[in-house]
């Protein structure tokens, strides 16, 4: 059991909780606690803190703790705790406007999951869609883990799933300027000042 | 003849080949044609989401833009439930208002007005009409198959945005296959992630989601797992060895199910090959053999059906015949000068 001080709640991190609940459309206040969200997520063997405890201490403002747990970067996205709450908390979306605010702030707690993001646009950026043989290699490389499901690489090959050739589109230019303009703008909007309060 | 928008995914034409194949026998069986949307491109799937929002409605919006180009008039069919809950995920946003619509229409670069219909394979499938094609041209039931229906989580979530069937107890795909002749069991993880992509970037918390459902399906007497998405099908079909290995280890007996889309299971109801379909391609190399095995139990089992039904009809006529005959002595008694005093 760790002791946490709520006497004093800094006004940067209001801000940042602020910009998480305004990203993820939630009001963290109507979380109540029931835990339906953490009783029915798959990952939690994976994670260490419980979706539960991620909207409390974001009720409380104490994002330091949630920005630098590897919850929402372990979460996959299944939203089977949306799709539960009785409050109608977006838990799933509240992941997510998390590790952006993670990444913002330059914290990757799972570092692989970040990487494979990253690969997988740059991917899609380059030949307009995505091709599993060379993102599976990349991720490998970058990630360090070398021999990762190497194992099933002669099989996908032997049967002619996967191949040398790459799948390009014709018009993948049009791809990579649409993931440039659209990453851009997100950039330019960061910098801009940001208003309202919705927590 | 119904003819949808046709938006294969990526992994169409490698790891989700079966899938590919099997639909495409399936659709021309039963008089539905795809017609591939030109230049389609990838739908971002969780990755472009967890990068930035708008790139996650960015991306599936190009492809929708580019059906509207193909034809305004026909819905759009994504068979992987990645790219179906993204493309829809998108269509919602710029449906939900006149600035979200404008938003997209400035990142896409291109006319938009968010007007396709997205639908998955289940969906098409479920039609009236195609359900009344398949029933016509199903020529050998699979009666000897009990399936465990596994939907994951794209079809079905979020539950605002799918709104296609019920988010804890889905039932189309198990009326599909129910349509082929096949026992689709009662089980509990129809809609149970089997961790998507994080299989690759956290293995060690994600293998258990596999596990988990293999145990539950074979916990409830399927003899398959059936799928609708070339990721699970994936996930399934190709780690399922690793995991025996681990289970071997710690002494625990091995899974032995295979994994099917639900489409090679109807390519198989309406007579398609192993090879035609994709079987003959599944990491776990017992697919061909288990399906011609189950084949033949199926046939036996049609006949010995067959033969019951025949013998019910048998002795149902035969009890009518005596019927009768006691009906008929019945009047013969009645006419006799003791009973026929009125």
């Amino acid at each position: 059991m760790k002791i946490v001080d709520l006497t004093v709640i800094p006004a940067d991190d209001r801000t940042a909780v602020a910009a998480i609940a305004a990203e993820a459309q939630v009001n963290f206040k109507d979380c109540y606690q029931c835990g339906k969200c953490s009783a029915g997520c798959p990952m939690v063997q994976g994670m260490d803190l419980m979706p539960r405890e991620v909207i409390r201490y974001l009720q409380l403002g104490k994002v330091q703790e949630v920005l630098n747990s590897k919850t929402p970067w372990v979460c996959a996205q299944c939203g089977v705790c949306t799709a539960r709450c009785p409050q109608n908390v977006d838990i799933c979306a509240t992941m997510r406007a998390v590790r952006h605010a993670a990444k913002d702030a330059g914290i990757t707690p799972v570092r692989e999951a970040d990487v494979f993001e990253d690969e997988f646009i740059k991917n899609v950026r380059a030949h307009g869609r995505s091709n599993e043989q060379y993102l599976a290699m990349k991720y490998n490389l970058r990630s360090g883990h070398l021999m990762q499901d190497v194992d099933s690489a002669p099989a996908m090959f032997a049967r002619g799933m996967i191949g040398i050739a790459t799948h390009n589109i014709d018009s993948r230019d049009e791809v990579s300027a649409l993931i440039d303009r659209v990453l851009q703008n997100n950039g330019a909007a960061k910098e801009a000042p940001k208003g309202g309060d919705a927590s | 003849m119904t003819t949808y928008s046709y938006f294969p995914g990526c992994s169409a034409n490698s790891t989700g080949i079966s899938y590919t194949k099997s639909a495409d026998f399936v659709c021309k069986k039963i008089g539905i044609e795809l017609e591939e949307i030109p230049e389609w491109c990838c739908c971002g799937t969780s990755a472009a989401k967890l990068t930035s929002y708008d790139l996650g409605y960015a991306l599936p919006s190009r492809s929708l833009a580019l059906a509207e180009k193909l034809d305004a008039s026909r819905p759009i069919v994504a068979p992987c439930a990645g790219c179906y809950a993204a493309l829809k995920d998108a269509l919602v946003y710029a449906q939900a208002s006149k600035e979200n619509l404008e938003h997209v229409r400035d990142m896409i670069n291109m006319p938009y007005e968010a007007s396709v219909q997205v639908m998955n394979l289940l969906e098409v499938f479920s039609t009236q009409e195609a359900k009344d094609a398949l029933q016509q041209q199903i020529t050998k039931p699979l009666s000897a198959f009990k399936v465990a229906c596994y939907y994951g989580c794209a079809l079905v979530r979020p539950v605002e945005v799918c709104k296609f069937d019920d988010p804890e107890d889905p039932q189309s795909m198990d009326t599909i296959m129910r349509l082929a002749g096949a026992e689709p069991i009662d089980w509990s993880f129809k809609t149970e992630c089997c961790g998507a992509a994080q299989q690759m970037a956290v293995p060690k918390p994600s293998r258990v989601l596999i596990e988990r459902i293999f145990q539950n399906a074979e916990a409830n007497g399927a003899n398959a797992i059936v799928t609708a998405c070339p990721l699970c099908w994936m996930n399934l079909d190709m780690r399922v060895k690793a995991i025996n290995k681990e289970r071997a280890e710690a002494g625990k007996p091995a899974f032995d199910l295979p994994v099917f889309f639900f489409t090679e299971l109807l390519g198989v109801a309406l007579g398609g090959d192993a090879k035609t379909l994709g079987i003959d391609v599944h990491f776990q190399p017992g697919a061909p053999a288990f399906i011609d095995q189950k084949v033949k139990e199926s046939a036996q089992i049609e006949e010995e059906r067959k033969l019951a039904a025949a013998e019910e009809a048998r002795k149902l006529e035969e009890r009518a015949a005596k019927l009768a005959a006691k009906k008929q002595a019945k009047a013969e008694d009645v006419h006799s000068p003791q009973g026929g005093e009125q």
